[in-house]
């Protein structure tokens, strides 16, 4: 669990409950707006990443 | 709900209901009677913070000194009681050479800055204004 990407999905987990939470009332809203930010989250880490992979150049 | 959630916090005065949500997180949703709310951030914020001393992340200082420390010690505090609870028992130390050092210090500073929004968002609905 202690890779970077484990610790990347807990990290984006907990902020994307959290975020969802608060920010909605409805259930149904806050799954979705959670598993929304979830994905960006991970979704730009992998893009981030990516675009780092020829660094230091 | 949202009538529920204005009686459950009539006559509280918000500014208490902020430090209570400060505190105990998820604590002034739970006095709003936002009971789901509540027991969604008594139970994440601090499985984060606690997640955080256990990847090794350290409870910074308060060094006036050095700005970057003060404002992480700052946001260290925002997780309220868990932060002082940790102190009690000598967690928060951190291990500058472990590998997840920065790992946990980035889960215990975001758990307290998480926990400071969730406090101002209790506020606002103790004063009726969510």
């Amino acid at each position: 669990m202690q890779t970077h990407l484990g610790l990347l999905v807990l990290f984006a987990a907990f902020v994307s409950v959290v975020f969802a939470v608060l920010m909605r009332d409805e259930p149904r809203t806050q799954l979705r707006f959670g598993a929304t930010l979830f994905g960006a989250f991970i979704a730009g880490a992998v893009v981030a990443g990516w675009l780092m992979l020829p660094l230091p150049l | 709900m949202r009538a529920t959630t204005i009686e459950g916090a009539q006559g509280a005065n918000p500014l208490v209901v902020a430090l209570a949500a400060w505190l105990i997180p998820g604590a002034g949703h739970l006095w709003s009677g936002q009971r789901f709310k509540g027991l969604v951030f008594l139970v994440v914020l601090p499985a984060m913070f606690a997640t955080g001393l256990a990847l090794q992340g350290r409870l910074f200082p308060f060094e006036l000194q050095q700005p970057l420390v003060a404002l992480a010690a700052i946001a260290d505090l925002g997780i309220g009681l868990p932060y002082f609870i940790a102190k009690g028992l000598g967690f928060g130390g951190g291990a500058v050479l472990a590998v997840t050092y920065e790992y946990g210090n980035t889960f215990v500073i975001v758990a307290g800055l998480l926990n400071l929004l969730v406090a101002c968002d209790a506020w606002d609905v103790a004063a009726g204004r969510k």
